[in-house]
């Protein structure tokens, strides 16, 4: 069995779960959840086992090399503690619901993460599309899914209008690209734009087109305005499958698309990257420094995401020249992985105030330590590790930024990160002291579900284990020597 | 497992289990004297086998390219240091009396934190357990400070942002250093392996000079090198007595160590280079002697203490600035002797906040008749402070100032000149602590407060602290043992 049908059978399952939810109301919506999450774990259980060979039609559009399995597994891994993170705010969520139930808050995400799946093989430009479509569409729904809530139907409209006007600008893109290039292909793409014969201006129009387009997917600045009011309107598990699955998708397309513009010899390779350091210093300083006056954490969480695809961004540009084996692709596909357990915990810990009838703001963590201690100590590890504290997962990714950046010699880009990391060294520190403080009011202490307890604990070990042992994630990244032809 | 290892999880799995709910006392107690025995058989081994260089090596990969690994490894200036670690780690957290398991918990992070500093030999881990140490004390400071809440926040946050920029200068002081001194394609982070390609193919003398420079920049401000000290005075202040006694005491030794272990042997001329030491000399003046100044003006224990401590870091500067292998040595003397020296004052300071609730010298007096022990103790921890002979601080402050005024050769070099203004400090100290002395336990209590003697296993910390000041200052060789041959290069 070939890994793509994983994601048909998602898809499937996904559609069938959709159907059950509106013709057979008697099944309860948890058994849908359940029946959703086991679906997923079994996904991820078969990934590893899975052949990697393709039927000869499809090699032209779809592959499936380490990059497309890792953000394969990243998808299923988000999904699933998404599924999960739904099942854990269920009390809270229903209120906003029109029928008080979360019908396809269990099937949506499964087409979510199989259109991710989809997208990390995609090879050529209508696949990148049809997958990114077929994400956010979804996600539409999703945002716009507690629709008694006025923030969620506001972030559902703005989420509406800008993605579909970024989807229009990448289609836009697209055409020129294809207009210049004579191909939808990445390879072809990059073989094309070597070609001293393609004319420059139109291919440098359609990939800056392209480059629009995907920015608002992963909230590049300045296309980054509708990310705080979405995130904060959002259902906090959507929030967290925003923050984490939609950005990751959106750079593993960044990444292909990359492969192809910057190639050996690329006509427009140094403009892109030009470009790239532009966007994701000022991505850096535009999420970063506003975070500092947020006091509703969700906010906070909102900005701290952008500044985080910067550093992303920051790692595309310094292109595939460096001189660390795993790559530029590589570093982002690390930094995604530290990022998705320190911010699944930084949205779990709303998701948790929200259930025990508290509020997102940074008052309310406060004495959270005297309520919940082990809560406390999970979430101070997860907030430390996305400002990048040595010993933890966040600091082992933005080491390999920042040395890249030096290898490049980028000192501009250097600096507004170092400026924006040492920003991120406030804005989180205050969240974590503001849990350590009591101002003398007693709350009761926090209930926090067995299962809840256990999934923090383990997303708190992976950030300390990848923090000071990072070594097996490096060697899941490193592509096999391009010597060895793949048998 | 190495035996090293042990010596540094040892403090950071008591936290962890004090954290999730072991009597905090027994565990805490309980792993630094282990951790101190320890240490103390580790020493004692390198000395009666003559080792130079590292030794107790152990090494594992956590990382490829760029090469990072869990190693560790001690010669004499780690030792001593991680000596000096455990001895005040094991008295702070014997000291801790009725208060949350929250101190014991920091007490050994903090300690834990500084022997990782110490105790491992890759820039990655060196610099990032002093991070983790940093954290506890900030954290201690905003929370159980000795201030009002907004008051203790602010001292808290300067010290962050003083402490936070430093290290993020080290930072890139640090990854010069390894980009600059990694051979071949890939980065490496190990010390042992810089250091090869340093002494094969050293840098020009001026890139020597910047580098060096960042680095006292960044390891400077973790010491509290004027003119960027102003966090320290307050911060050592307000802190609660553990983490004053751990911070001033070990913590604040790490910038030291960063630059005798990193920056003196990967650039070995750059403290030479003309405008870098005229810098570093300017600086280290403003140490002693503005800082002097200060101290004596100082109305309060808790403010003359902190501020002497920063004050008393000029010196150790002095012999880095001279870099002749005597004043080296007298430095890592002098920095064990300081920390002990500062831990047990802290100590006793905490003591007599708990007891008589203030601190100012126009309202102490004549303390000695109704606590000679207390006064005792307090007498070692002045004097040693002062530089009296036969206690500890006295041997390695001779070392500097002789091992820094050499080569003399009728003409006095800017070097000269400030050991001779430097010597003024000795004279500072002087003032300031017999004056403290005087006004806190001479003279007759005139507002009637009243101290009682600790009982005597409170003072069992103290006697140690005081005892190790005594048994160093009358046998420097104990120590000195260590250091056959560890500065030799510098």
């Amino acid at each position: 069995m070939s890994v793509f049908t994983l994601e048909a059978s998602l898809a499937l399952l996904g559609l069938v779960l959709l159907l059950l939810e509106a013709f057979r109301p008697e099944i309860s919506r948890r058994t849908l959840g359940y029946t959703a999450m086991a679906g997923t774990a079994l996904a991820l259980v078969l990934l590893p086992a899975c052949g990697t060979q393709l039927p000869a039609f499809m090699q032209p559009w779809h592959q499936i090399d380490t990059l497309a399995l890792f953000y394969k597994g990243f998808a299923l891994v988000i999904t699933l503690l998404v599924l999960w993170l739904t099942l854990e705010c269920a009390p809270y969520l229903t209120r906003f619901t029109l029928d008080g139930k979360l019908g396809e808050m269990f099937s949506l995400p499964l087409i979510v993460c199989a259109g991710m799946m989809w997208m990390a093989s995609a090879r050529d430009l209508v696949t990148v599309f049809i997958s990114l479509e077929l994400v956010t569409i979804t996600f539409y729904v999703l945002v716009a899914f507690a629709r008694k809530s006025a923030l969620s139907l506001e972030a559902g409209v703005k989420y509406l209008i800008l993605g579909a006007l970024s989807t229009g600008v990448l289609v836009y893109g697209i055409a020129w690209v294809y207009g210049a290039t004579g191909s939808m292909n990445f390879d072809a793409i990059g073989k094309a734009l070597a070609d001293p014969a393609t004319s420059k201006a139109t291919a440098l129009f359609g990939a800056a087109l392209i480059l629009v387009g995907l920015g608002f997917k992963v909230a590049a600045a300045p296309f980054h305005m509708w990310v705080p009011d979405v995130y904060q309107g959002a259902p906090t598990p959507v929030t967290t499958f925003l923050s984490v699955g939609s950005k990751a998708a959106g750079f593993v397309v960044l990444t292909r698309a990359l492969e192809a513009f910057v190639a050996k010899g690329s006509l427009i390779a140094s403009e892109v990257q030009g470009v790239l350091l532009i966007g994701g210093s000022l991505t850096v300083l535009l999420g970063s420094l506003p975070a500092m006056f947020q006091n509703s954490v969700k906010r906070l969480l909102a900005y701290s995401s952008i500044s985080h695809a910067g550093y992303l961004l920051l790692a595309l540009a310094c292109g595939s020249g460096g001189r660390f084996d795993i790559g530029s692709s590589g570093i982002v596909a690390f930094y995604l992985a530290t990022y998705l357990p320190m911010t699944v915990l930084g949205f779990l810990a709303l998701g948790l105030m929200r259930v025990n009838g508290q509020g997102e703001d940074l008052s309310d963590f406060q004495g959270l330590a005297k309520r919940s201690p082990i809560l406390a100590l999970i979430i101070t590890i997860a907030f430390a590790s996305l400002a990048g504290l040595p010993l933890t997962a966040g600091f082992i990714g933005k080491m390999f930024v920042f040395l890249s950046l030096v290898d490049q010699g980028c000192w501009g880009a250097l600096s507004c990160a170092v400026i924006a990391a040492a920003a991120g060294f406030y804005y989180y520190f205050r969240i974590i002291l503001s849990m350590y403080t009591t101002n003398g009011v007693e709350k009761a202490p926090l209930t926090v579900s067995p299962l809840a307890r256990v999934v923090a604990t383990a997303l708190a070990g992976i950030i300390l284990i990848l923090g000071v042992y990072p070594r097996p994630l490096e060697k899941v990244l490193t592509p096999p020597p391009s010597g060895v032809v793949e048998k | 497992m190495s035996v090293l290892e042990i010596v540094i999880l040892l403090p950071v799995l008591a936290a962890l289990a004090v954290l999730f709910g072991a009597p905090a006392r027994a565990a805490s107690v309980g792993a630094t004297l282990v951790n101190l025995i320890i240490v103390l058989a580790l020493s004692w081994q390198y000395a009666a086998k003559g080792s130079t260089g590292l030794a107790f090596t152990h090494a594992r990969e956590i990382l490829a390219n760029p090469a990072m690994s869990f190693s560790v490894g001690a010669d004499g200036v780690s030792l001593i240091l991680a000596l000096l670690t455990a001895i005040v780690m094991f008295a702070a957290v014997w000291q801790i009396q009725d208060r949350p398991a929250i101190f014991y918990v920091a007490s050994l992070l903090i300690g834990g934190g500084a022997l990782g500093a110490f105790l491992t030999t890759d820039v990655f881990f060196i610099y990032a357990f002093h991070e983790l140490a940093l954290i506890p004390t900030f954290l201690m400071i905003a929370l159980h400070g000795h201030a009002e809440p907004i008051e203790r926040k602010k001292v808290a946050w300067k010290a962050t942002i003083y402490l936070g920029i430093g290290s993020l200068v080290l930072l890139a002081g640090l990854v010069w250093l390894v980009v600059e001194f990694s051979e071949g394609p890939h980065l490496t982070f190990d010390l042992t392996a810089l250091r090869k390609v340093a002494v094969n193919s050293p840098l020009p003398i001026e890139k020597q000079g910047a580098i060096f420079f960042v680095l006292l920049l960044g390891f400077g401000t973790l010491v509290s090198l004027f003119p960027f000290h102003s966090w320290a005075a307050p911060a050592y202040a307000t802190a609660p007595t553990p983490v004053a006694m751990l911070h001033a005491g070990v913590l604040k030794k790490f910038g030291l160590y960063g630059l005798l272990r990193i920056a003196l042997p990967l650039l070995p001329q750059g403290a030479n280079v003309p405008w870098v030491q005229n810098a570093l000399l300017l600086m280290l003046l403003g140490n002693i002697l503005v800082m002097g100044l200060v101290t004596i003006r100082a109305s309060r224990l808790d403010e003359t203490l902190a501020n002497s401590s920063v004050m008393h870091m000029g010196y150790i500067f002095l012999a880095l600035a001279a870099g002749s292998e005597i004043a080296l040595k007298g430095a890592v003397l002098l920095m064990f002797a300081h920390g002990v020296s500062i831990a047990l004052l802290f100590a006793l300071t905490g003591k007599m906040r708990n007891q008589l609730g203030t601190l100012e010298y126009s309202k102490l007096g004549g303390l000695a008749s109704h606590a000679p022990a207390f006064t005792v103790l307090f007498a070692f921890g002045a004097f040693a402070s002062i530089g009296l002979p036969g206690l500890s601080n006295f041997a390695g402050e001779v070392m500097v100032f002789a091992g820094s005024f050499t080569g003399f050769k009728g003409v006095l070099t800017n070097l000269h000149w400030t050991v001779i203004f430097a010597l003024w400090g000795v004279v500072m100290s002087a003032v300031y602590m017999l004056r403290a002395y005087r006004s806190i336990f001479h003279g007759s209590a005139t507002t009637g407060l009243f101290m009682s003697d600790p009982v005597l296993p409170q003072r069992l910390p103290l006697i140690l602290m005081a005892a190790t000041l005594l048994l160093t200052g009358c046998c420097p060789w104990l120590l000195l043992n260590l250091l056959k041959g560890a500065l030799a290069a510098g």
